[in-house]
């Protein structure tokens, strides 16, 4: 572990809070105009500061950089433990700047409660990074169920109608998740340390400890039955969080009520939590479960495809369509990472973030219509290519990048993924290819009925055009989705070193004879990387 | 038995005197409202913690004294404070309700320090006779408290049937007891400990005496199936006197549980394990499933005491030094977040009457954004939300079931406390997400008194303070085990 620059990682993290309690205790609630700029100026200075992780980042370093290590409950060997590597880095990179669009696209959109409003985003904001910073598991538990609290009242106080339905059903949803991860936690816990006495489980007899990257080195060691128990608790956890099929009902609710930068936020980060979550800690820690887990995982996965993919087609509201799209996506991402092979957990990891920058901007989009005629029926629109042309451009980028077209970023994602699923089974990858296909299906025909045709609608016919803060918050993800699409070569450059370490802890479970098989032939990925090459042009 | 044997004893002689005091003084006091003698009675307290410091504390091990009837050890020590700090915050909450509400403070402040005598020698009780005798102090002076509105009709019934079912398990204990003292020949702890670690005993009526005080343990934790009084109780008692029950004599009755049970009755454990584990599990989906439907505030927490006395249990099936080392910190922490949770039910009044409906708290972070946080902290620790403190005790409690290989009841347990959060955020919705002026709202007025507002506030701190950064209270904890003889 690297210490060096620990203290940045530090800053990153608590900066959204330090801010938020500075807005609470030195700001008047009727102030608005001086909480925004607080806001925005906290949330774009974090951005900032996390740039600097992107170049200092060695790929060949130690495991986990820019680190931090204190006592904390020093009696159950509880340590105050920070540190990141290369695929961590990249995702605190997009919570930060999703976390800066969020805060500056709320400008007008938030017309109450501005205070608490802000307060809670940048209170969201630290606990979000702090799930991926955390390298201790209880730390790591305390800040994924903390940024579970500003997210409900995001959703339950500036939502849609039925928000406080779909507030409290997301809290319960994830909170159930959790806590039952938290059980598999303490199984890990004390196998590690003392074993589970009554049910005659030695443990290891280690010094207790809940840092994760101690317990990555027992891993091999814990026998396959228990594993398969912790598997499941973690599952669970992750699962409801990404949401895979049959638990992800919590996600179309809270979508559609949520506001706009609620929606960003959710899309773009906390369901990046779930699959965080199993490439950091499911794989590298419980091998031999989950590469027992594999067919079943799959199998839901590409339900998930398939089913949200149909799911969305059918929507007659944009928010709904696009959230659909997202279970069909994360299904996706699911697949890759259970492909347990290079390509695909490159491509999963890479499609995390595609999926948080084109996810994001497609609700930013909505969002920005639904502003302006509070309505988000694609059938009350029609023809508005017309009056919103920067609009109906940026949505066709964006669409373009969430169907993976070339040149654009979600084509490297889900490329690499299909090979991934390919290396893995051709009916994996025929389902996957099912999905892109029905994905730019149901996008293209969304972009046809809301920008193309007659302009019938009256209320259509004045719709304003971009203004420059909403062109400005679309802007950088536009950047981030051309920059992927033509040149990821610094994104896999950044995330190489966690993918061969989790690939590497994972194989030990893999039968040998089918290792090539599994884990992708030479061949095969000398083949991924032309492809990135070609693009990278 | 010497002279010496009393100085250890101080704390209690001081407590019996103060009461006293409090009681003649209140008379003269009255007359200023109930402020100044209630701040009487909480300098005793204070000078009582003082005395515990100075000569009630163990110097070198576990010391018994008065011929074997009680015990000073750090398990006692840390009771005593709890509820020394417990019933000097419930005090400080009662001063301005028993003012608004027209009834004396004297008397009321006296029966609390009758309580805490009570409750001291349950804490430190070496033997079956001081135990019960503590405990039957503690329990006459609450059933007076609970029915000390006595013009409320409320409060009459919920003495009465406090008091009704209080006897009945007082009997059953007592009746356990004489079989423990019929099988064993002794009431001395320390004695049947070892007679029992010796000789495992598989005699009918020894497990039978268990079985009757391990019910009526459960009958002053407030566990299913003895927990009929606890919502008519909590519901009719003045608030402050809701609060200070629901703290402090269900933390001393896990003392004397976890003297009894992972202390004495160790050698049986495999008898009464499976006893414990059902109660626990049974206390926490009834409680957690029952409070879903409460729209009484006051109601509602005494259905979340009794689902966190299940959660507490789990220590005991546990029955090892992680175990009660979990209980002893969820003791304090419930503690702090339980009397903060009731300070704000104290301070809202609506029509002349304590805030209880949920509706009472409705658009509350519109005109107390501050009350509303506070309000909200003990919410998420009593749902066991991090960083609160309520956390911190849940994930020992876990802990320590798990590591004990009960991993069915701690899946119960984290399944209820996902339970728990959708009524607890009942209150929430209404301070945040309503407004307080939908049709046919009438909000509780919030009052505003410092000594209530003090209270609470140290709850605040404390339960987010123990939340992110639990250390000293673990150690303390700790601490507390070395004298059961545990680690």
């Amino acid at each position: 572990m690297d210490t060096q620059y620990g203290w940045l990682l530090n800053l990153i993290c608590y900066l959204p809070l330090a801010g938020a309690l500075l807005i609470v205790f030195f700001m008047k609630k009727e102030n608005v105009g001086a909480i925004k700029m607080a806001a925005v100026t906290i949330a774009g200075v974090d951005f900032v500061l996390s740039l600097p992780l992107w170049f200092l980042y060695r790929t060949d370093g130690a495991e986990f950089q820019f680190a931090s290590q204190a006592d904390w409950i020093p009696s159950v060997g509880a340590r105050y433990l920070f540190g990141v590597d290369g695929f961590a880095i990249l995702l605190i990179l997009m919570t930060t700047m999703l976390g800066f669009i969020a805060v500056y696209s709320s400008f007008t959109a938030i017309t109450n409660r501005e205070k608490e409003y802000y307060v809670f985003l940048l209170m969201l904001q630290t606990g979000m990074m702090g799930v991926f910073c955390s390298l201790d598991f209880v730390l790591f538990y305390v800040f994924w169920e903390v940024m579970l609290v500003p997210m409900y009242f995001l959703i339950g106080v500036w939502g849609g109608p039925r928000k406080l339905y779909a507030a409290i059903k997301f809290f319960l949803y994830t909170l159930v998740g959790s806590v039952l991860m938290l059980v598999g936690i303490l199984a890990l816990y004390f196998y590690n340390a003392g074993g589970l006495k009554a049910i005659g489980l030695v443990g290891l007899g280690n010094a207790p400890s809940f840092s994760i990257p101690h317990l990555y080195t027992i891993a091999p060691q814990v026998p396959p039955e228990l594993q398969f128990w912790i598997f499941l608790a973690f599952f669970v956890g992750f699962a409801i969080k990404v949401p895979m099929f049959p638990f992800h009902t919590w996600l179309p609710d809270a979508h559609v009520e949520a506001p706009t930068a609620g929606s960003v936020i959710l899309a773009g980060v906390l369901l990046k939590m779930g699959t965080y979550g199993f490439v950091r800690l499911s794989l590298p820690l419980l091998p031999d479960a989950t590469v027992k887990a594999v067919p079943w995982v799959g199998v839901l996965a590409i339900i998930a495809i398939v089913y949200g993919a149909l799911v969305a087609m059918a929507q007659k509201d944009m928010k709904k369509l696009v959230a659909y799209s997202s279970v069909s996506h994360m299904g996706f991402i699911m697949l890759g990472i259970f492909a347990l092979n290079d390509p695909g957990l490159r491509g999963a990891i890479l499609q995390m973030l595609n999926h948080g920058a084109a996810t994001g901007a497609l609700f930013l989009l909505v969002g920005i219509v639904y502003e302006r005629r509070h309505n988000r029926l694609i059938s009350e629109y029609g023809g508005i290519a017309k009056v919103m042309p920067v609009y109906a451009t940026f949505f066709l980028i964006i669409t373009m990048a969430s169907i993976g077209l070339p040149t654009l970023n979600g084509f490297i994602g889900e490329f690499l993924i299909l090979i991934g699923a390919f290396n893995h089974s051709w009916v994996w990858a025929l389902f996957a290819a099912s999905g892109i296909v029905l994905g730019a299906g149901y996008m293209l025909w969304l972009y046809q009925r809301v920008f193309f045709g007659e302009l019938s609608n009256e209320k259509n016919k004045d719709l304003k055009d971009l203004n420059l803060r909403e062109r400005w918050t679309l802007i950088p993800l536009i950047v981030v989705c051309f920059w992927i699409g033509l040149y990821p070569k610094p994104f896999f450059d950044r995330m190489q070193p966690t993918v061969d370490r989790v690939m590497e802890r994972v194989s030990v479970a893999l039968p040998e004879t089918d290792l090539g098989f599994l884990y992708g032939g030479e061949g095969e990925t000398d083949h991924a990387e032309e492809s990135e090459s070609k693009h990278g042009e | 038995m010497s002279l010496a044997d009393f100085v250890p004893f101080l704390p209690e002689i001081f407590l019996a005197v103060a009461a006293f005091t409090v009681l003649l003084a209140g008379i003269p006091l009255g007359r200023q409202g109930s402020r100044p003698v209630i701040a009487l009675a909480i300098a005793a307290l204070a000078v009582t913690a003082g005395l515990i410091f100075f000569v009630g504390r163990p110097v070198a091990g576990p010391q018994l004294i008065l011929g074997d009837m009680l015990v000073v050890d750090q398990f006692a020590v840390f009771f005593k404070i709890l509820v020394l700090a417990a019933s000097a915050l419930a005090l400080l909450m009662s001063a301005g309700y028993l003012d608004r509400s027209g009834y004396s403070g004297g008397e009321f402040a006296s029966l609390v320090l009758c309580a805490d005598l009570g409750m001291f020698i349950m804490a430190s009780g070496a033997n079956l006779a001081s135990l019960y005798v503590g405990l039957e102090l503690m329990a006459l002076s609450v059933y007076v408290l609970v029915g000390y509105f006595k013009l409320e009709v409320k409060s009459n019934e919920g003495a009465v049937k406090y008091f009704v079912l209080g006897a009945t398990s007082s009997a059953v204990l007592l009746y356990g007891i004489s079989l423990i003292y019929g099988t064993t020949g002794s009431l001395d702890l320390e004695t049947i400990r070892v007679t029992l670690a010796e000789v495992p005993n598989e005699n009918v009526l020894l497990l039978l005496g268990i079985a009757l005080v391990a019910f009526g343990m459960l009958f002053k934790v407030a566990a299913v199936p003895f927990h009929v009084w606890t919502p008519d109780a909590y519901e009719g008692a003045p608030t402050p006197v809701t609060a200070f029950i629901s703290v402090a004599p269900k933390a001393i009755a896990f003392a004397m549980f976890l003297r009894l049970f992972a202390g004495t009755f160790a050698g049986e454990v495999e008898h009464w394990r499976i006893l414990l584990w059902i109660a626990s599990a049974a206390t926490m989906i009834y409680g957690n499933v029952a409070a879903l439907t409460q729209n009484n505030v006051k109601r509602m927490l005494a259905y979340s005491s009794i689902a966190h006395a299940g959660y507490a249990l789990m220590g005991l099936v546990a029955a090892s030094d992680a175990g009660t080392w979990a209980v002893l910190m969820y003791m304090v922490i419930y503690a702090f977040m339980n009397l903060g949770a009731f300070g704000f039910v104290i301070l809202l009044e609506s029509k002349g009457y304590a805030g209880e409906r949920i509706e009472d708290f409705a658009g509350l972070s519109r005109r107390h954004p501050g009350a509303a946080a506070g309000m909200l902290i003990f919410m998420l620790g009593l749902a066991g939300i991090p960083p609160t403190a309520g956390f911190m005790g849940k994930l020992y409690l876990w802990a320590a079931t798990v590591e004990a290989g009960y991993v069915v009841l701690a899946v119960i347990s984290v399944l209820m406390s996902a339970v728990s959060l959708y009524y607890y955020f009942r209150i929430v919705v209404q301070m945040y997400l309503k407004d307080g002026e939908e049709e046919g709202e009438s909000p509780a007025e919030m009052l505003s008194d410092r000594w209530t507002g003090a209270a609470i506030a140290v709850c605040a701190v404390l339960t987010l303070a123990f939340g992110v950064w639990p250390a000293p209270l673990v150690g303390w904890a700790k601490s507390g085990l070395i004298a059961l003889g545990l680690v």
